[in-house]
């Protein structure tokens, strides 16, 4: 009985400290600033658990009892602690520190109350010298041994979930076997059996489904139902729904959403193409959803469209699913519509065909390859497969947000000698978001739609011309290949931005 | 690397050579051991050659197609000059700037970049513009360059403790004190960039020919590098990193061996500015500096016609020496298993000198110059990978990558300059110098060692940053230069020995960058020109100079 009291501190030291290693690790991932979290993790549960040692001196009677509750309770609490922790901060960020130190709290108080238990329970058969000597021993060698499997085996085979829960199991084992050791001595001894079944059966259940538990978080990150996921070499597809709301997301960034995509690709492309009435061939760089492509059909001079995207996977998931093929009115399976999957850069450079209007619609320049795509090189680039009338319209990312940015798109354009009207639009998804149209002539803005729109029209055309002051012109530098600075823009501006 | 470390490292490679010759291991990816022409180097040595069956003449004789040769090439043709001959050992021209090609890219086996010219570089920058890659006037201070040759950015980073850094200049865990070091290294080196002296020469010009010749800036060549930081209070281990780092990087060989006169030289001498590029930016290409030499091939053809007769090799020089006729240079032709001898009215020289003791008959104060000369080996390594290498943390990848704690100097993305928003397959050219071993203990290493030990070498070093390049290495081909570059070793730069190849003469002339004693293409091109410019002024015929 003795030894299985010792070998159950063991028990007891690893599950603690696994549970304050997970809550530091897990805020860690989750909140960055792994100094931070890891002391003030630690420090709260340390804090905690003296809680508990102080609170043990009210546990008067059923020691054992009270003993096997404790370790259930810690079981559970500290078991499903990173599945909780994880699925708060995917429903709301906000008051997800508050639970973490709850948790931490809660976690450490119990946790605190263990071993004075142990102690007093084993104070009946030994001396005082003999149970400190012991029980610091082993509660020592249980910390020893979690801090060295915690990293090299529990968090890159097990995850910060599945090792919870791990750790919970082993805690109510704990219970339930001091349950049958001292199962005549106990009062109530059925019921605690049976809250002990419950709490192995329901952390046994969450451990195997712990995969799914995952996936499940992780369309709480996206809020709304994923209605298809898909995952290519280039990007990871993301296709969320809410109501009538569609929303892809690639690589975890927002790229339209249904209920006002039409704003922003109306901006995109009528107020270039309504002034180039002989306007036969166009090119689209970058938007495989068709949705840019959906408003340049609306011409009927319009003879061809050349769609060049990187990923097939993108350009066949938006030829063939319903709800997008509604969305884009089947822009992709137009005849007039050709389908290009290649690298835009590449694309390019191998080939000489000219356009009357081009969409340059990237991603935004968030990174060196991205960079690229916003250089005086590929503008000069562009300028080749520009028919000499032709007008090109370039997404610009947002002048509010990142004013250096959209200007240094200007800048960076007119560097090659084109001629760069910048302009903007509210899309509420996105906020204020910037454009420029580039050309060899000056451009002049539409007197007239002549097709159908449901944001543009003749009156506040003019509007989209004019900078308000916050948004107005700032000095920036010509993005090249061999500065890359738009990418060093954006970074600090976003980073003004988001948290 | 220490003491402890180099002897394991030799005990490590002795035994996976062992291993080697036992199985091969299988896991490798397959290559090829490629090389400068070793054995038909070596019947130098052993003179067994062939007399001359055909007798030719030619009023001018280039021997050796590297970048000193092309140059020479160029600027007699430019001059209108054609009737030359430029022969070369190897099956191509480039010398030390020759490339390879493969379906995913083309690559380099040496030399991979050109600082901006400086403003003394006036035939670098007379040969960009030819090439279209200088744009408007040649002289401008600052000239606008073809950005698809200007290194796109990030250029460099530095994988240290676990993480990469941009740029090479260690930062991590860097205290105030040697970054103190660091400011006034800069600090001490920019002074030396922008002194002149009373005759308005640049204390370190590039061509290196152009420089001040003040005491107290050739005292430096009696020093070490390393000897020269220590002296002025620089003991900061990452700054010494840095520097060794530069040496091994220009010189094949450590700071310890290198002259401060050849260390500062690299940092002060380029001086270099472009209207649309840093001005610590270089010019590069996928295939190396292939393009330079390619171009300077080109050229020629398209003036000239074809003057290039490559798989030939020079195993005997004799006349020229001062009031005798034409000289007799025997040229053994492998393909056709004869010798042709040419009688050449005059002889650029643009081989390496450390031949001129095998070759040249005579000539003893030559050859007693040219065993002045010590040669850096080299190991240059193309790895075919199919898709780009997995990332530790930090910068992401550049051009040029360096592990602070590699035996490598690093490696260069030879797709890097690709206009590709995907990167997808790509080749790494992996440099490797052995300024930790004496020459010619290096170069038996080299001899015996097979691609196999390199291959495990290289990809053992580069599992560190990238954990999955065996995975994806489809091909490691190995690439031995015996005799890399001339090692600047102190005194080299202020010799006589050197002086004397620098000379003019009645009909021999070098033109190779051994002759400014280090190995640049500014110097070789320098070289190459000068010695066709003193061919033509001695052949009478006009022409504008290139030279400043």
């Amino acid at each position: 009985m003795k030894r299985a009291l010792l070998l159950s501190v063991f028990v007891i030291a690893s599950c603690g400290l696994a549970y304050e290693l997970i809550a530091a690790t897990l805020a860690s991932y989750l909140l960055g600033d792994s100094v931070t979290q890891f002391s003030t993790v630690i420090g709260s549960y340390l804090f905690a658990m003296g809680v508990g040692s102080w609170l043990s001196r009210y546990i008067g009677q059923q020691l054992i009892q009270r003993f096997i509750q404790v370790e259930l309770l810690v079981g559970v609490l500290g078991g499903f602690s990173a599945a909780l922790l994880f699925f708060s901060f995917t429903w709301s960020p906000a008051p997800f520190q508050l639970l973490l130190y709850l948790v931490v709290f809660a976690v450490g108080v119990l946790v605190g109350l263990e071993i004075p238990l142990v102690m007093r329970i084993l104070k009946r058969d030994l001396a005082f010298r003999d149970v400190v000597s012991h029980v610091l021993t082993f509660d020592y060698l249980g910390a020893l041994a979690v801090s060295i499997l915690f990293p090299i085996l529990l968090v890159p085979h097990l995850g910060l979930i599945r090792s919870a829960l791990l750790f919970g199991v082993l805690n109510v084992g704990v219970a339930l076997w001091t349950w049958w050791l001292f199962r005549e001595q106990v009062p109530n001894a059925g019921w605690l059996r049976a809250q002990g079944g419950v709490a192995l059966l329901s952390l046994l259940a969450a451990f195997a489904a712990a995969g799914e538990l995952t996936t499940l978080a992780e369309s709480q990150l996206y809020a709304d139902e994923i209605v298809h996921t898909e995952s290519t070499p280039y990007q990871r597809i993301v296709l969320t729904r809410w109501k009538d709301d569609l929303r892809l997301h690639l690589n975890n960034n927002l790229q339209f959403s249904s209920r006002d995509e039409y704003r922003y690709h109306e901006a995109l492309v009528h107020p270039a193409l309504a002034t180039l009435p002989s306007a036969r061939r166009a090119l689209v760089l970058g938007g495989g959803d068709g949705l840019a492509v959906r408003e340049i059909l609306k011409y009927a001079q319009i003879e061809s469209v050349v769609v060049v995207d990187l990923d097939p996977a993108m350009t066949r998931l938006f030829a063939s699913a319903p709800p997008l093929r509604k969305l884009n009115q089947d822009a992709l399976n137009s005849p007039r519509v050709r389908v290009i999957n290649a690298d835009a850069l590449q694309w390019l450079e191998e080939n000489d065909e000219s356009f009357d209007f081009v969409v340059v619609d990237f991603p935004d320049p968030s990174n060196f390859s991205l960079g690229k795509l916003y250089s005086a090189s590929f503008y000069r680039l562009l300028d080749r497969h520009l028919a000499a009338n032709g007008l090109a319209v370039i997404q610009s990312t947002s002048p509010l947000y990142a004013r250096r940015s959209f200007w240094c798109i200007v800048t960076t354009l007119e560097s090659v000698g084109l001629l760069a009207t910048p302009y903007h639009a509210l899309v509420p998804s996105f906020g204020e978001w910037g454009f420029v149209i580039a050309g060899r002539r000056p451009y002049r803005p539409p007197q007239s739609y002549a097709v159908d729109t449901r944001f543009l029209t003749r009156e506040t055309t003019p509007a989209l011309f004019v900078f308000p002051r916050d948004m107005e012109r700032v000095d920036a530098e010509v993005n090249r290949l061999n500065n890359q600075v738009l990418v060093r823009y954006f970074e600090q501006e976003w980073r003004q931005v988001i948290r | 690397m220490d003491r402890r470390d180099f002897l394991a490292s030799i005990v490590a490679a002795g035994a996976a050579s062992l291993a080697a010759c036992r199985s091969p291991t299988p896991s490798l990816p397959p290559g090829e051991l490629l090389g400068t022409s070793l054995d038909i180097g070596h019947r130098l040595r052993e003179q067994a050659l062939p007399a001359a069956g055909e007798t030719r003449k030619v009023p001018v004789l280039i021997v050796g197609a590297g970048v000193g040769g092309l140059a020479a090439g160029w600027k007699l043709a430019q001059a209108g000059f054609a009737d030359f001959l430029l022969v070369d050992l190897e099956s191509e021209a480039g010398g030390n700037s020759r490339a390879g090609r493969n379906a995913v890219s083309a690559y380099p086996w040496g030399a991979h970049y050109l600082p901006l010219p400086t403003r003394e570089s006036t035939a670098v920058r007379e040969l960009l513009a030819e090439l279209g890659v200088l744009r408007g006037d040649v002289r401008a201070a600052r000239p606008a360059y073809d950005e698809r040759h200007l290194c796109a950015t990030p250029q460099e980073r530095l994988y240290l403790d676990g993480r990469w850094q941009e740029g090479l200049l260690p930062l991590t865990g860097v205290g105030a004190g040697e970054r103190r070091q660091y400011r006034r290294f800069t600090d001490t080196i920019a002074a030396f960039a922008q002194r002149r002296d009373a005759a308005g020469r640049p204390a370190f010009a590039l061509p290196m020919a152009l420089s001040s010749r003040d005491p107290d800036l050739l005292r430096l060549d009696r020093v070490s590098m390393r000897d020269w930081l220590l002296a002025q209070g620089f003991d900061s281990p990452q700054l010494h990193w840095y520097v060794n780092h530069a040496c091994r990087d220009d010189y094949g060989t450590a700071s310890a061996a290198v002259s401060a006169w050849a260390g500062i030289h690299y940092f002060a001498s380029r001086s270099g500015e472009a209207e649309n590029a840093a001005s610590d930016t270089v010019l590069t290409a996928p295939e190396g500096n292939a393009w330079l030499t390619s171009g300077m091939l080109r050229s020629i053809e398209a003036r000239v016609g074809q003057r290039l007769l490559t798989g030939a090799l020079a195993f005997r020089v004799a006349g020229g020496e001062s009031g005798s006729g034409p000289l007799a240079v025997d040229l053994w032709l492998p393909g056709e298993q004869r010798t042709l001898r040419v009688l050449a009215e005059q002889l650029i020289w643009a081989a390496p000198l450390f031949l001129v003791p095998w070759v040249f008959s005579g000539h003893a104060r030559l050859k007693d110059a040219a065993r002045r000369y010590s040669y850096a080996p080299w190991l240059i390594a193309n790895l075919t990978l199919s898709q780009l290498p997995e990332e530790r943390s930090g910068a992401p990848l550049a051009w040029d990558n360096v592990l602070h704690r590699g035996r490598s100097l690093g490696y260069v993305v030879a797709t890097h300059q690709q206009m590709r928003l995907w990167q997808g397959a790509t080749v790494l050219t992996w440099y490797r110098s052995f300024d930790e071993l004496a020459p010619e203990a290096a170069r038996a290493a080299l001899r015996e060692t097979p691609r196999e030990v390199w291959a495990e070498q290289i990809l053992a070093e580069l599992e560190q940053p990238h954990p999955d390049i065996r995975r994806i290495s489809s091909r490691i081909d190995v690439f031995r230069n015996a005799h890399a570059m001339v090692r600047p070793l102190p005194g080299l730069i202020s010799s006589d020995a050197r002086a004397l190849f620098a000379a003019d003469g009645e009909r021999l002339r070098f033109a190779h960058a051994d002759v400014s004693g280090l190995s640049l293409f500014e110097e070789a091109q320098y070289r190459g020109i000068l010695a066709a410019e003193r061919t033509l002024r001695r052949l009478r015929v006009r022409f504008a100079s290139s030279l400043a």
